[in-house]
């Protein structure tokens, strides 16, 4: 028995092998979207941030950015698209390697670094949307004193004529589920040890 | 005394008279109107009509689009006419629109549209229109809400039978409401030889499947008469094609009175199917003229026109078994087909009934040679044998009809102003409303297809009156909206209409609306003079022509400084929307252009024209208020005396010949620094 306990059950493997899917997939989709409301958008636009590229009203947002002498967005300025597919592939393949060794240690650490990891991706995230939002062209046609013009990390918020709101895409949430996933697992494999 | 009383009496009689017949008149517009039309026509704003409403523009050669419940304007599209408004027939890229083989043709009269059909059905693809006086047929694509098609019609005068089609829109015809000698003959012939030398075409246009892609494919040489209207059969009349006739007493002056002596004229039955066998096995003979063809390319944003010098034709006075005259009363005006195809409806002008014929007695009448012999070389069928019934008693000058699609006509009557329903089965006048006035066309969406929509009536009016507001002289044509899904037809709205109403085309928002384009992708533009991106703009010289290659995108024109401009030279504003957003067009004006101004659309190219005439610094801007920085939308040309030596230079902020850095964003993007040594 000393030797299973460090084993993990077969439900927690299957949990974990979901997990390595919903990653694997979560390459292909979005994962966040930013959609900017107006007056003369009553269509909206949306930003579509995939895990290597940018998509959806790129070059319109880009177009009506220089009034108020905001950057314009281009993949090729991020590091980002080119490490994340890699990023999220690994932990895809970690989450599989810990189903297929069965390790309690091994899925406790995954755990471990895969939250880290979304603190860090959601701080980067972040610092991006701050230094865009606030990194502005002096010479802007439009300059509001004290007005940045950072999107939202997560929810809503008003940026001068535009309302921003800023969630999770399909990716997003595969992501955030595959997380859940190894959570269950673990919380399931921790509790069966105390007991 | 008592004489006084009398007379008293009589004059109190006699005063109350006016007062008395005051109170018979019948009751005004107003009150004929019932409680639930407004709730009935009501779009609240920001919500959408329930139909589109195409309508020809008569004398003013355009086509207006009204949206249906609620009367409302939404645009109006240039054909035959040009429209300074969007530089149509006036911009480079648009003038060969409007060649013709008399040369350029600004204005036409346009009269009947025709919505493109696929099994007798509305498909929404292309609504095509017609120039009665320089014959010409034109196709708009309803992606775009461009005309991009004319076709002239040669052998042709007075092109009012027309651009009716064919179930399948293989054909458009175009029919001579005017009889003339034909291209291909000496026409320098006395106006009083009209019967020896005068003749009718029906031109056949057939329509690409795919494209839409016009080309005369054949003509009929018909009898000399006025060919007026015409309707496709459908169904299994669909291989035949109907035209009503007048003036078939030939005359060529005071037609009034002279083309208005016979007690019955004609309807022209005529097989299209045949006539399009005879002419692929090659009995047509090739007819020696010139017609413009124009096609304006949706790639290119650019039109181009070719003038061709041959024709099919065949005279169906010479060939059997095509084409066969039905006798029709009085000087038909509309040749109307029901939704079965199994009855075909004359509205003789004068006639006080309507005559109804039946497309299986017609088959039978052909067979058994049941005819009253022949009219210039084409068999009469006997009208007894060719009519279902007639509708009697319906009104006074029945002129066009449309269907409910439930087994009713709709008939206009111009001259007691009304509309007349009526069962096509039973001929039973079932409900007759007033218009006001005199009512001309009408339209059922889908009215004069296999599948109307018998929502709503429409009457296009020639009279309006005392119904607007008076704007002096010239008053607004109109049109009125009927609800005809109940018993009786009841009048919900007038509406005001563009240049005057002749026939309309309506079918539902849904066939269209999710077709309509909202930009042109940038990358797809292949106009030879496009600007891709800021970096590109450039000014080129070539003898006294000045090519300038300019962007706009909001809020400014690249570039904005131009100088090396000459006197007498011909400037060709090449202006490039760079926009991929929709919604936002920008206009382009310059100072003393003797032109017009560019609308241009988001991904398009537009030319505009400019000689400048005097020495100075004559300013460019945005026309159409794009943006927050729309009014700094501007720009300087400098225009130099005709052979000086000032060097060609442009460019933006920075760029800007002699200009000083401002930072402005578009810096960044900017042209390259102007080269005057380029030339």
């Amino acid at each position: 028995m000393a030797t299973n306990s460090k084993k993990i059950s077969g439900l927690s493997r299957t949990l974990l092998s979901l997990a390595a899917i919903l990653l694997a997939a979560s390459i292909f989709v979005p994962l966040w979207y930013i959609d900017l409301d107006a007056p003369q958008y009553p269509e909206g636009l949306r930003l579509l941030i995939y895990p290597n590229k940018l998509a959806g009203d790129v070059e319109i947002i880009n177009g009506l950015n220089h009034y108020i002498g905001m950057q314009t967005l281009h993949e090729e300025n991020f590091i980002e698209f080119t490490v994340l597919p890699y990023i999220i592939g690994f932990f895809a393949f970690l989450a599989l390697l810990a189903a297929l060794i069965g390790n309690k240690k091994f899925l406790y650490f995954l755990l471990v670094l895969f939250i880290i990891f979304g603190i860090v991706a959601m701080y980067d995230f972040w610092k991006w949307e701050y230094d865009y939002g606030h990194n502005l062209d002096p010479n802007a046609a439009i300059k509001v004193p004290g007005m940045a013009y950072q999107p939202p990390l997560l929810g809503f918020k008003q940026l001068l004529n535009f309302g921003a709101y800023s969630f999770p895409h399909t990716g997003g949430w595969m992501f955030i589920g595959s997380g859940v996933l190894m959570l269950l697992a673990s919380i399931k494999e921790w509790t069966k040890k105390k007991a | 005394m008592k004489k006084i009383i009398n007379l008293a009496l009589i004059a109190a009689i006699i005063a109350a008279i006016p007062f008395a017949f005051n109170s018979c008149k019948p009751k005004n517009a107003g009150s004929a109107v019932s409680a639930d039309a407004a709730q009935k026509t009501y779009v609240a704003p920001g919500k959408y009509d329930e139909f589109y409403n195409f309508v020809s523009g008569g004398f003013n050669g355009q086509m207006g689009i009204y949206g249906l419940p609620s009367g409302r304007l939404f645009k109006v599209i240039p054909i035959f006419s040009i429209d300074p408004e969007n530089g149509y027939g006036i911009n480079e890229e648009t003038k060969p629109m409007l060649e013709t083989s008399h040369g350029f043709v600004p204005w036409d009269d346009q009269h009947h549209l025709e919505l493109s059909q696929t099994n007798g059905e509305v498909d929404g693809r292309w609504i095509f229109a017609n120039a009665n006086n320089t014959p010409r047929v034109a196709r708009v694509d309803l992606k775009t809400f461009k005309t991009v098609e004319i076709i002239e019609l040669p052998n042709s005068a007075g092109n009012h039978s027309s651009p009716f089609i064919t179930q399948n829109t293989e054909y458009v015809v175009a029919g001579t409401r005017f009889s003339v000698p034909a291209d291909d003959q000496n026409g320098d012939v006395p106006i009083n030889t009209y019967k020896e030398n005068f003749q009718g075409t029906l031109s056949f246009i057939g329509v690409d499947k795919e494209t839409g892609a016009m080309d005369v494919s054949f003509q009929l040489r018909a009898p000399g008469v006025n060919y007026d209207l015409s309707h496709a059969g459908k169904g299994k009349s669909g291989d035949w094609f109907f035209f009503s006739c007048y003036n078939s007493e030939q005359a060529h002056t005071l037609l009034e009175v002279n083309a208005s002596q016979k007690d019955k004229d004609f309807i022209l039955a005529v097989n299209w199917k045949k006539a399009e066998e005879l002419i692929k096995a090659g009995q047509g003979t090739k007819s020696k003229v010139r017609y413009a063809h124009n096609v304006y390319d949706e790639k290119t944003h650019t039109a181009k026109s070719e003038i061709r010098t041959e024709v099919p034709v065949l005279d169906i006075r010479k060939i059997k078994d095509i084409a066969y005259f039905i006798p029709c009363p009085k000087s038909p005006h509309g040749c109307d087909v029901d939704p079965t195809g199994e009855y075909i409806v004359g509205s003789g002008k004068l006639a006080a009934l309507i005559p109804v014929f039946s497309f299986d007695k017609i088959q039978k009448a052909i067979a058994d040679k049941a005819f009253d012999g022949e009219f210039d070389g084409i068999p009469v069928i006997k009208y007894e044998a060719a009519l279902h019934g007639e509708v009697e008693k319906p009104g006074l000058g029945p002129l066009h009809t449309e269907f409910d699609g439930n087994g009713n006509a709709i008939t206009s009557f111009f001259v007691s102003s009304e509309l007349v329903r009526w069962n096509i089965k039973d001929l039973k006048i079932i409900d007759r409303v007033p218009t006001y006035y005199s009512v001309g066309h009408l339209c059922i969406p889908g009215g004069d297809t296999k599948k109307p929509w018998g929502k709503y009536v429409i009457a296009y009016n020639k009279i309006t009156k005392d119904r607007y507001l008076p704007t002096g002289p010239e008053l607004t044509q109109s049109a009125q909206l009927y609800d005809i899904t109940g018993d009786k037809m009841q009048l919900l709205l007038d509406f005001p209409t563009i240049g005057e109403p002749h026939y309309a085309q309506a079918c539902p928002a849904d066939l269209i609306m999710k077709n309509s384009q909202k930009i042109y992708k940038i990358e797809e533009n292949s106009n030879p003079y496009v600007t891709k991106s800021e970096a590109e703009t450039k000014v080129v010289r070539e003898g006294n022509k000045v090519h300038v290659y300019m962007t706009a995108i909001r809020s400014h024109l690249a570039p904005d400084n131009i100088e090396g401009i000459r006197v007498g030279d011909e400037v060709y504003f090449h202006v490039t929307n760079l926009e991929q957003d929709w919604d936002i067009p920008h206009g382009f004006a310059v100072k003393g252009a003797n032109t017009a101004e560019l609308l241009i659309m988001p991904g398009e190219t537009c030319t505009l024209k400019w000689t400048p005439d005097r020495v100075g610094v004559l300013p460019y801007y945005c026309t159409d208020f794009c943006s927050a920085l729309h009014q700094e939308m501007q720009g300087y040309v400098r225009v130099s005396p005709a052979g000086s030596n000032v060097p060609l230079k442009w460019g933006i902020g920075s760029t800007a010949p002699g200009g000083t850095p401002t930072g402005a964003a578009a810096d960044k993007d900017a042209a390259p620094k102007a080269d005057s040594a380029k030339k």
